[in-house]
């Protein structure tokens, strides 16, 4: 315990940055750092592993933009690297592989750890009050079964033929059999091992966080007066547990269709480039339709994965700037469990076209619309705690908005690929990438930008600088709409997504300038991250120092000290009430700690708050 | 000072989001970023339920973006100001659920029709049935083959014509095909018809379209199936009955002129 801690009405340290771990025990540097055991120092380190993979996954994304916009001229920069064979000039199979990888790092090794990895371990024993996790080296272990997962990932651009270039969907039989595709030679059996062992760190860290929300909240901490970003984890934690072990039992199987000769998702005599198929693979008896059910079994749940954390982010930051309780807080709990559980039932959605049954079709299309109605009550929800506020523009409350904005158009596009009949004409056309973007960057990117913004004093001590800050999120927001935006016109038109050079095509032809508008904000997109990258590593060492509660906040991180030490809380905890007491009626400060019992709050003490 | 203009530049900034979102939607058809003309007979329904979700769609974006922009400027004003203390209305809750719910299960029941019809519901009459096809469309990397059976209606044997990347249909006719691949998965897409069907290996899936104009259509490979799958393109020309007939005959001729 902290010695020089004088006790307020608060029982909290003015002084705010107390280490109070250093009294107890000295790790050495790789139990500290490399080999940490501490809920948040892991959080850390997959926040660093998955802004790498960001910047490798983005830099994919301006190769295939490149080529979209000029087709088959020397890239710039990453050509020489990505196709040193053809002096920087990308190859139709080069340009499958960059799709299929950019995919497969975006979600796997960059969305899902920023969201899960990052903050699921750093605020869930934070917000609830708890020392650490259920099971810290189980967390530890989890952290370090994701690695053999990026190194096998990386090999696999090295492996003969190339990556992977089946997308990042897997379809057999063009990735199971090995003539099919130069990237289904050794390259797919490597993405199988990758993924394997991602799903096997997923998995650690989703029996972590469940276990330490059902078991270690603090006295009083009932589930609902949890934060929503708590809830948006734990359901988004709950859905890995039950969807996981589908999709590595899928892998498997297409592994052991690839290497074993085993026929699970091969046709019987099926031909590929016209040559007789190997004598197992005559009578291979399988269906290429199983793997489709069994990867969307996991995949759609995954697409939830990869946005209820983020609405929780928001949410949190939302009320926190907006200064005023988060409207309707059951509702946007119970929603998010809503499009949880409807998530499990709707996969088929992603095999309208695929031969299925057209008549399943309609069940899972019914199913399918309805997830948009919690998202609906969500963005209400959202509306009405703006209402009647009194809104702090800060940069992570601006993402924080950028989000509600941009989740609207990704959500509402998805009502047309819901639908059956018009699916027809828009499955796998740029309006689903439109769609899919909208909601994966534009919404959880810009909140993992918000809530990084915005945990950051609680991360490292330090505010990162607001006018960089606030240039950041300018120049993101219009190239991301840049970007994003007109690819639902190109859609309709027809466009079709995965194809190297529509311009070939006559529906296609008029298309390149559009493609290449798009391209150049791209890049402008990418280059603009500069102010975030100096804002980032800058304010780590040269931040203004804050205490405790630079945001006058009430959850229960922002009682433990900045950044929290070992152990992360100083004083004994109890939660009297929810998690967004703002503005209550009476009270001579605008907000009540979770651990400050609202009839009687004193003026809490801490310093004032920059703009 | 600072502060004020930043604040009016950030509603600005939101502000644009739907004003420019519906401007581009308006201007899509002048700059032919929109339906390419649908010459199907089913192609006209399916622009109407992708309008009728349009203007659904676009009323719910326009409304709750502009009530974001509004409350973004107008809440922004002070800061440290009186809030409104509430923690939510469940009268609210009741009605924003109760009408989307609503209104999605329009969307979704007005969407099976045209669905069954295109899908499930297949000529019983006529010339070609799912039974008796008028041809086979082949699909493998990176091509289509186009078969017709010989004058019996038999798809096996010496005399059934193979076309590649071609398909000659007549106008007006119910044209019904079985789509098959021989090697990994593709996809027969026919933007103007807004017809599209994976074609599987291991499956013979039935396909159906109605052309009412003459000309010749991009046919376009819609599932990745390989490093040429961007060049899988072959051409849909619909004629009129006796220009088909006369096509067919011709090659028939040249198919018994070769043995």
């Amino acid at each position: 315990m902290s010695s020089h801690a004088p006790a307020t009405p608060l029982g909290i340290d003015p002084a705010g940055t107390v280490h109070s771990s250093h009294e107890h025990h000295e790790l050495g540097f790789w139990r500290r750092y490399i080999f940490s055991t501490d809920h948040k120092v892991i959080g850390l380190q997959f926040l660093f592993t998955g802004l790498v993979m960001l910047l490798f996954g983005g830099l994919m994304a301006m190769a295939i933009r490149w080529q979209l916009a000029y087709p088959w001229t020397e890239m710039p920069l990453v050509g020489k690297i990505l196709f040193p064979e053809t002096g920087g000039v990308a190859t139709p199979e080069g340009y499958t592989m960059l799709f299929t990888m950019h995919g497969t790092l975006m979600i796997f090794f960059v969305i899902i750890p920023l969201l899960t990895g990052t903050f699921g371990n750093f605020l869930i024993p934070l917000m609830l009050g708890a020392p650490d996790m259920a099971f810290p080296r189980l967390n530890m272990i989890g952290y370090w079964f994701w690695w053999p997962g990026i190194v096998l990932i990386l090999l696999s651009f090295g492996a003969e033929g190339g990556g992977p270039a089946a997308g990042w969907t897997s379809y057999p039989p063009l990735s199971t059999i090995e003539t099919a595709a130069p990237g289904s030679l050794q390259g797919q059996n490597l993405w199988l091992l990758s993924l394997t062992f991602v799903g096997v760190s997923s998995m650690m860290g989703a029996i972590n966080y469940v276990t330490t929300i059902v078991k270690m909240r603090a006295p009083g901490m009932t589930y609902f007066r949890m934060p929503l970003s708590i809830w948006g984890l734990f359901i988004s934690a709950l859905l890995q547990l039950f969807a996981l072990p589908v999709l590595t039992a899928a892998g498997f199987m297409q592994l052991f269709d690839r290497v074993l000769d085993t026929g699970f998702f091969t046709p019987t005599n099926t031909t590929i480039n016209g040559l007789t198929p190997e004598a197992g693979e005559l009578a291979a008896g399988g269906h290429p339709l199983l793997w489709q059910h069994l990867f969307w079994f996991y995949s759609h749940p995954a697409v939830y994965i990869m946005v209820l954390p983020a609405m929780g982010f928001a949410s949190d930051i939302l009320s926190v700037n907006a200064r005023k309780p988060i409207f309707g807080y059951k509702p946007m709990a119970y929603s998010m469990a809503g499009i949880a559980g409807l998530g499990f039932i709707v996969w088929g959605h992603h095999m309208f076209m695929s031969g299925m049954n057209p008549a399943v079709g309609l069940v899972f299309m019914t199913a399918t619309v309805l997830i948009a109605m919690p998202s609906a009550v969500k963005v209400f929800n959202w509306l009405g705690t703006l209402w009647g506020s009194s809104i702090r523009l800060n940069t992570s409350m601006l993402f924080a908005l950028a989000f509600v904005s941009m989740f609207i158009i990704g959500g509402l596009s998805g009502i047309w690929m819901a639908c059956t009949a018009v699916d027809i004409y828009i499955h796998d056309t740029y309006i689903i990438v439109a769609h899919f973007h909208y909601v994966v960057f534009a919404g959880s990117v810009l909140a993992i930008f918000g809530a990084l913004y915005h945990w950051f004093p609680k991360m490292f001590g330090r505010m990162m600088n607001e006018t960089l800050g606030k240039i950041h999120f300018v120049g993101t927001f219009i190239f991301t709409n840049g970007v994003f935006y007109m690819m639902h016109q190109l859609g309709i038109a027809g466009l079709m997504r995965r194809t190297a050079d529509p311009y070939a095509y006559e529906t296609f032809a008029h298309m390149q300038p559009m493609n290449q508008f798009i391209s150049i904000c791209a890049f402008c997109l990418l280059f603009w991250q500069v102010f975030f990258v100096i804002n980032f590593f800058g304010s780590m060492f040269l931040g203004k120092r804050v205490g405790r509660n630079p945001w006058k906040a009430c959850s229960l991180e922002w009682v433990a000290p900045s950044p929290p030490g070992h152990g992360n809380f100083d004083r004994e905890l109890a939660v009297h009430h929810g998690p967004y007491e703002y503005g209550v009626p009476g009270q001579r400060e605008d907000y009540c700690p979770q651990t400050v019992e609202i009839d009687a709050a004193p003026t809490p003490v801490e310093e004032p708050v920059l703009a | 000072m600072k502060f004020n203009l930043f604040r009016v530049f950030v509603v600005l900034l939101f502000l644009a989001v739907p004003v420019l979102g519906v401007w581009t939607f308006v201007d899509a058809e002048r700059w032919k970023m929109w339906f390419p003309e649908g010459v199907t007979t089913y192609a006209g329904e399916i622009d109407f339920l992708f309008d009728i979700i349009l203007w659904m769609v676009a009323i719910t974006f326009v409304g709750t973006e502009f009530l974001l922009v509004w409350a973004i400027w107008r809440f922004s004003k002070k800061e440290d100001g009186k809030v409104t203390y509430t923690h939510g209305n469940h009268t609210l809750e009741v009605v924003w659920s109760a009408v989307p719910a609503l209104l999605l299960i329009f969307i979704a029941f007005s969407q099976m029709g045209a669905w069954s019809t295109i899908k499930m519901n297949f000529p019983d009459e006529g010339p070609y049935t799912v039974d008796a096809p008028m041809m086979e469309v082949i699909a493998g990397q990176f091509d289509w083959w186009v078969r017709y059976p010989d004058e019996e209606g038999n798809f096996r044997g010496e005399d059934v014509i193979d076309v590649p990347f071609d398909i000659h249909v007549p106008v007006n006719t119910k044209v019904v095909f079985r789509l098959k691949s021989r090697d990994v998965l593709h996809s027969f897409f026919v933007p103007k018809f807004r017809l599209k069907q994976d074609a599987v290996p291991g499956m013979s899936i039935p396909v159906w379209f109605e052309a009412t104009e003459t000309g010749s259509y991009d046919l376009i490979c819609a599932e990745l199936c390989g490093w040429g799958h961007y060049k899988m393109a072959g051409r849909v020309h619909v004629l009129e009955e006796q220009e088909y007939e006369d096509w067919l005959s011709q090659k028939r001729s040249e198919l018994y002129a070769n043995d």
